[in-house]
């Protein structure tokens, strides 16, 4: 249901489950952050209309039971909002989580360093020195719970999935291809290249917090050894995996 | 406490119930039984919440021991049922004696059946359900030796029954457009609703594989596509132009595009549809579609109307010979007036 073809933001139903506003075609770093500031805005003003929401790479989702609400009447509260502000220039919500996180790049850990590197043009150092100087968000949670999507890396980490499933990288990986970095909650196979390894679970059921992070959220790794690894991994009975978080003001 | 021992189990019989509501934003989906129409009939037969759990059994049930005397509901798939070697009717409420044997399966129709407790199965609440979420690891398939628990039963009603509806299958599903399905060629669409797919084997609770002879679905468009929200009921069309319409566990999020979603009312007949039953899909639009589900929403929250007494099937009674069939009738041409 394409409410108009051309220009976004876009107004489309999902199903009878509800709406999605969509800032882009292509996933950009502005309708990214667009979506999420969207989100948290609409949220604010707590329609009694929507049961949940969420946010992809360039939407904002609203869980909305359309058997009960009307489509277009919801659209046009929707289109007021979207008029009311740039969205694409807003700034990112307060109060969220700036994250520290301990990894080990490349070594038998992470084996496919070197590989992406060379796809990416780079050394090894270089590539290196770009994974932990690049403060990245969390740009949506996905494909498992809890699980992030981190970006965005320089044009150079444009690289593609191999073609190839690696059959199993296990959880706590960092995986890169496409400018993105994704943070693995359970053991997957993949096409994306294993470039790091932490000790951070995604995915904590029992626990008082069962899904750390958030879209939005900010991504700090720092290089540890293998050995400083080992040694966190011999405890880490909460998951935390040695990250460290604080509220970005 | 009323428990049910676990004597026999099938592959992959699990604990289900409405499933997790909350956490789309963080990766979850809400999951729950694939067929949540059998959930509201349960209920409905036992005269409880809807919010209990049950055991949802695909292909085959198994041997289970009554600990403390019970009531159950079957509702789903029609499975061959027992208690104590005595055949009962599905679609129906019973009372399981304590000590008594209650056997399960295989089914004769559906996909998947279900066992209803009065007071529900009660187990660990994860994040504010009981529902079996496997591909995430929340919640593990019953296994041989088990004990499940089971709650306080408020309600003493029993053989009960409901009308069983035709949705054990396949048959016409209806479709709303979804936020891709535009992005489809036209011819595409036209074919994709022309076509008679069938249910294949390789199906689970992510998603039922359809296949269909002719030319696969994909799109030209479809490689560029962002990844985007998924919902139960989309209609994806995999890379090599396969369609798969998307189950209870399905993820939140997903690269490839949805040509229509499925009405949540129409969910149930998917599920159901045994492997090689035949589907086809009809496109309606999002105001028809509104109305359709509305008037299922409110016919699940009635369905409580529908239950009626059970009349017992002469075939199922072991020692009919033992009844006095025939004490009592009245002639009709005696008059009772002479008589004494």
């Amino acid at each position: 249901m394409s409410e108009n073809k051309s220009h976004y933001p876009k107004i489309r139903s999902v199903g009878l489950n509800g709406i999605l506003v969509t800032f882009s075609d292509t996933a950009t770093d502005a309708a990214n952050r667009a979506a999420i500031a969207f989100r948290t805005a609409i949220d604010k003003l707590k329609w009694p209309e929507i049961a949940e929401s969420s946010s992809t790479l360039v939407s904002a989702f609203f869980q909305i039971d359309l058997a009960q609400h009307n489509f277009v009447v919801i659209s046009r509260k929707f289109k007021d909002v979207l008029g009311s502000e740039n969205w694409i220039n807003a700034e990112l919500p307060a109060g969220r989580t700036l994250w520290t996180i301990p990894a080990v790049f490349g070594t038998y850990r992470a084996p496919q360093l070197v590989k992406a590197a060379e796809a990416a043009g780079l050394t090894v150092s270089e590539a290196k020195t770009e994974l932990v100087a690049t403060k990245m968000r969390v740009l949506t949670i996905g494909f498992a719970p809890g699980q992030p999507y981190l970006g965005t890396l320089g044009t150079s980490w444009n690289i593609p999935r191999q073609v190839e499933l690696s059959p199993n990288v296990p959880a706590g990986a960092l995986v890169a291809a496409v400018r993105q970095i994704c943070l693995f909650a359970k053991d997957t196979p993949t096409g994306w290249h294993h470039i790091g390894q932490s000790a951070f679970k995604c995915f904590r059921p029992t626990s008082d917090v069962p899904f750390p992070l958030s879209p939005g959220d900010e991504v700090q790794f720092i290089s540890i050894t293998t050995r400083e690894l080992a040694q966190i991994e011999l405890h880490n009975p909460d998951g935390s995996g040695g990250a460290l978080r604080e509220v970005i003001t | 406490m009323t428990s049910l021992s676990v004597h026999q189990i099938g592959i992959g019989v699990a604990l289900q119930d409405m499933g997790r509501p909350g956490f789309l934003e963080n990766g979850l989906t809400r999951g729950g039984a694939c067929d949540l129409r059998a959930i509201y009939e349960g209920a409905a037969l036992l005269m409880q919440s809807h919010n209990f759990a049950a055991l949802e059994m695909t292909g085959t049930g198994g041997t289970f021991e009554a600990i403390g005397s019970l009531r159950i509901a079957l509702t789903g798939a029609l499975m061959n049922a027992s208690i104590d070697d005595e055949a009962i009717s599905w679609n129906a409420s019973h009372y399981v004696p304590s000590g008594a044997r209650l056997v399960i399966g295989p089914s004769c129709d559906g996909t998947y059946g279900y066992l209803h407790v009065g007071g529900g199965f009660q187990t660990d609440v994860v994040l504010g359900s009981c529902a079996t979420h496997q591909s995430v690891g929340l919640g593990t398939p019953i296994s041989k030796g088990q004990t499940l628990q089971i709650g306080t039963d408020l309600g003493c009603e029993v053989k009960m029954s409901l009308p069983r509806d035709p949705r054990f299958s396949g048959g016409d599903v209806r479709i709303v457009p979804s936020m891709q399905t535009n992005d489809f060629d036209p011819a595409i669409r036209a074919r994709f609703a022309k076509t008679k797919f069938r249910r294949d084997p390789r199906t689970n609770r992510q998603g039922v594989r359809l296949d269909s002879d002719g030319e696969n679905f994909s799109n030209p468009k479809q490689l560029s596509i962002v990844s985007e929200v998924i919902v139960p009921g989309d209609i994806q069309i995999t890379g090599d132009g396969t369609p798969f319409v998307l189950m209870a566990e399905c993820q939140t999020t997903g690269g490839y595009p949805r040509i229509g979603t499925v009405l949540p009312c129409d969910l149930p007949l998917v599920a159901q549809a045994p492997v090689g039953a035949a589907l086809q899909f009809k496109y309606i639009s999002l105001e028809e579609g509104s109305l359709l589900q509305a008037r299922a929403d409110a016919e699940l929250t009635t369905l409580k109307q529908l239950v009626s007494p059970l009349i017992r099937d002469p075939d199922n009674i072991k020692d009919l010979l033992s009844y006095q069939l025939v004490g009592g009738v009245i002639s009709a041409t005696a008059s009772p007036f002479e008589e004494g």
